[in-house]
């Protein structure tokens, strides 16, 4: 049968016509003028070896198909080595336009258990990636302080910290997501 | 030479807590070159563009000008040794500089803190700063050329780019790393996607283990391809990825096929410079750094 073509009807209720102003706002202000040519996928390392593909990204963003971008795990596919964003004809803020559907997503609570994970280290120590025994020992080794000069040395500092992620809202981003599980 | 630079040392995660042993390296060698580095006292994750940018850019940039400001009330610059944190706080200066509505947004953060913060203090990688001092300075320092050594150069993203936020002359095939390697007496040699990401960033390292690997494992099979004896990197977290990714295929294979030796510049360059293997940390790696020294003429 030659019926090859197949056909994807786009719904409007799942058209939010809002999405592309607020990615707009956020900072990725020339996304309108993409041209889908497609220089975003051919250069993304990402793409390379999976069936992540930017333009797509960016075409259905651009369609308003806020909740099918946002809950996609295929956003957590970019690497952020920003070489569409250096080689797009339009210099659109590819990587920074990913960043802010990012940040949309981790607000309507679709976050991976292992970013989460991360985040809580930088709650609790102030690093993402916090000391453990091995590492002091290697430090110890080496002749360096077996504990960094960092928040790490500084209660007072860590408690300052703190607070910063208090006042931005990242304390409630996190746990409270973690709390709702 | 000229005269003594100080900076503030900005650590960041991976590489006190991790690679202590490049910090060593880096602790060691700049002040041989004339770069003085004082302690960033209680500074934190810088914090990382791709993972906590990504879920909260407001947290992101309190957090990177928290660890600005406390460079300024030290008077100095930033110097970092890792792209990620370079990227941030290239990236959040800008953010304040272009916005002045964004650097009140982070003041009134810090607000009771004692934390006094006008965007004022400069953020460089060490890479930057060592270019700087000059090939033909940096020349006079070796002692013990490494010729012979075929090394894989490898940027990283950050340090490069976005090029318009960056302080190279170019925007696409940089030399200045290559040079850097070069005055050592050991030889760059190209391969096939030298610029590609190493795989880690963005938080995929984390979430996606398999897309991670996979792309750091192609850019080892493309510097095996042409008889490489280490890749050359100057970023902590692209450091990681090639020793945790080469460790995590062999294990998966059963075979230990990857025996890339991972290598630090300043690790390099103090071997050029005449410094024991030792002293630069070159003992702690994951991938085994001897098949690499020993081809370095006495």
């Amino acid at each position: 049968m030659p019926d090859s073509i197949s056909r994807d009807t786009i719904d409007l209720e799942k058209i939010d016509r809002t999405f592309v102003d607020e990615i707009v706002d956020a900072g990725a202000d020339r996304i309108r003028t993409c041209i889908q040519c497609g220089t975003c996928s051919s250069v993304c390392p990402s793409g390379r070896r999976t069936a992540f593909r930017t333009r797509a990204l960016i075409r259905k963003a651009l369609l308003g198909l806020k909740e099918e971008v946002l809950s996609s795990p295929d956003l957590w596919l970019c690497a952020t080595c920003l070489t569409c964003l250096e080689r797009c004809p339009r210099q659109i803020k590819v990587t920074d336009a990913i960043i802010i559907m990012r940040n949309m997503a981790v607000k309507e609570g679709f976050m991976l258990p292992e970013h989460r994970s991360t985040s809580m280290k930088l709650l609790e120590t102030g690093h993402a990636v916090p000391i453990n025994d091995a590492n002091r020992e290697k430090r110890a080794s080496l002749g360096l302080d077996e504990v960094p000069p960092t928040v790490h040395s500084h209660k007072d500092a860590l408690d300052d910290l703190q607070t910063i992620m208090k006042r931005t809202g990242f304390k409630t981003l996190i746990e409270g997501q973690e709390a709702e599980k | 030479m000229t005269e003594t630079q100080t900076y503030s040392f900005f650590l960041g995660c991976v590489m006190p807590n991790r690679f202590p042993n490049i910090e060593k390296s880096i602790r060691v060698v700049l002040p041989k070159i004339g770069i003085e580095l004082e302690e960033l006292e209680g500074a934190s994750c810088c914090p990382a563009p791709g993972v906590i940018r990504s879920f909260s850019e407001p947290t992101w940039l309190a957090i990177a000008s928290r660890n600005l400001a406390l460079a300024e009330k030290a008077g100095h610059d930033i110097i970092t040794g890792c792209n990620g944190c370079y990227g941030t706080f290239k990236e959040a200066l800008l953010e304040v500089r272009e916005h002045p509505d964004r650097l009140k947004e982070v003041q009134k953060v810090f607000k009771g803190l004692g934390l006094k913060y006008k965007a004022k203090a400069e953020a460089k990688h060490l890479i930057e700063v060592i270019y700087d001092i000059g090939i033909e300075e940096l020349k006079k320092k070796v002692t013990r050329p490494l010729t012979g050594l075929k090394v894989g150069v490898h940027y990283g993203c950050h340090l490069l780019k976005p090029s318009k936020n960056r302080p190279w002359k170019q925007t696409e095939r940089h030399t200045f790393l290559d040079e850097l390697v070069e005055l050592t007496g050991a030889e760059s040699v190209q391969y096939k996607d030298k610029f590609m990401c190493c795989g880690a960033g963005g938080g995929v390292r984390g979430s996606n283990v398999p897309v991670s690997n996979d792309i750091a494992i192609e850019k080892m099979d493309n510097m095996i391809d042409v008889g490489m004896d280490c890749v050359l990197n100057v970023c902590s977290f692209c450091h990681l990825q090639f020793e945790v990714a080469q460790a995590q295929i062999n294990k998966e294979l059963g075979e230990k096929k990857y025996q890339m030796p991972v290598i630090y510049y300043t690790q390099l360059l103090g071997l050029a410079m005449g410094l024991e293997s030792e002293e630069l940390g070159l003992h702690q790696h994951m991938i085994k750094t001897q098949p690499m020294l020993d081809k370095i003429p006495e």
